[in-house]
């Protein structure tokens, strides 16, 4: 399955949420917000990098690059931009958004 | 004792002609939600009443300040170069959190403007020294 974050990890404790619950190899795709965890330095960084080791883990790049953060986007993240995002959805049976 | 007071080419000051410190405190990030654009509006207006106006950036709020925001994928204005017109609003006090700027990978150099970064402490004891804080 497929899960979408879109919330700051310093601001809401979505990702937290989506990451004590989600299932290795499930897909977690971060937009909006939550492309701040997909930064170096950022204080979920190891939360993120750790879950990558049994998630596939993307961050919407269009929302990174807003931001002025895409240089700093994790390695062991994906980038996706809004076609990506499409074929995302598309591709898994079943979607929760942690709004 | 109560006087009309005749519009004029004057900035509106404050009533009595007391200068009062307004510490605005931005605490979220600049594009998800939209306080940072309207917190950065209203210390526009702020500005034009004369006031001695601080801005404070402080946990999420960093991020309004980061260099480097390209917004034509979301088709969002970036207002971030507004940051660099505050000067000319007489808005010259930025301050950052040291701690903030720590917890998200951020340094000084990562920001489009000059700053004074204080410590949680020292940020503390300015807020103290306010008339007015105003929060987003």
């Amino acid at each position: 399955m497929l899960h979408i974050v879109n919330k700051s990890p310093q601001e809401r404790s979505t990702l937290e949420s989506c990451l004590r619950v989600a299932r290795p190899g499930s897909a977690l795709l971060l937009i909006e917000d939550a492309v701040y965890a997909a930064t170096r330095g950022n204080a979920a960084a190891e939360k993120v990098r750790e879950a990558a080791q049994a998630l596939k883990v993307y961050a919407l790049a269009p929302d990174l690059e807003a931001r002025g953060m895409k240089d700093a986007a994790m390695s062991e993240v994906t980038l996706v931009d809004y076609g990506g995002f499409v074929d995302l959805v598309a591709g898994h049976a079943v979607v929760q958004s942690w709004l | 004792m109560m006087t009309d007071e005749i519009p004029g080419d004057e900035p509106a000051g404050p009533p009595g002609g007391k200068v009062k410190k307004f510490m605005f405190v931005n605490r979220k990030a600049p594009y998800g939600t939209i306080y940072a654009l309207e917190g950065l509006e209203v210390v526009l207006i702020s500005a034009a009443f004369s006031q001695d106006v601080s801005m404070v950036f402080l946990d999420d709020g960093v991020y309004e300040l980061v260099k480097g925001q390209q917004t034509k994928g979301i088709e969002i204005k970036n207002f971030s170069p507004t940051y660099r017109a505050l000067d000319g609003y007489d808005v010259e006090k930025l301050y950052v959190e040291r701690e903030s700027l720590d917890a998200r990978g951020l340094t000084e150099a990562n920001l489009i403007v000059p700053v004074q970064v204080l410590s949680a402490m020292e940020m503390g004891e300015l807020m103290q020294q306010q008339d007015v804080i105003i929060g987003f």
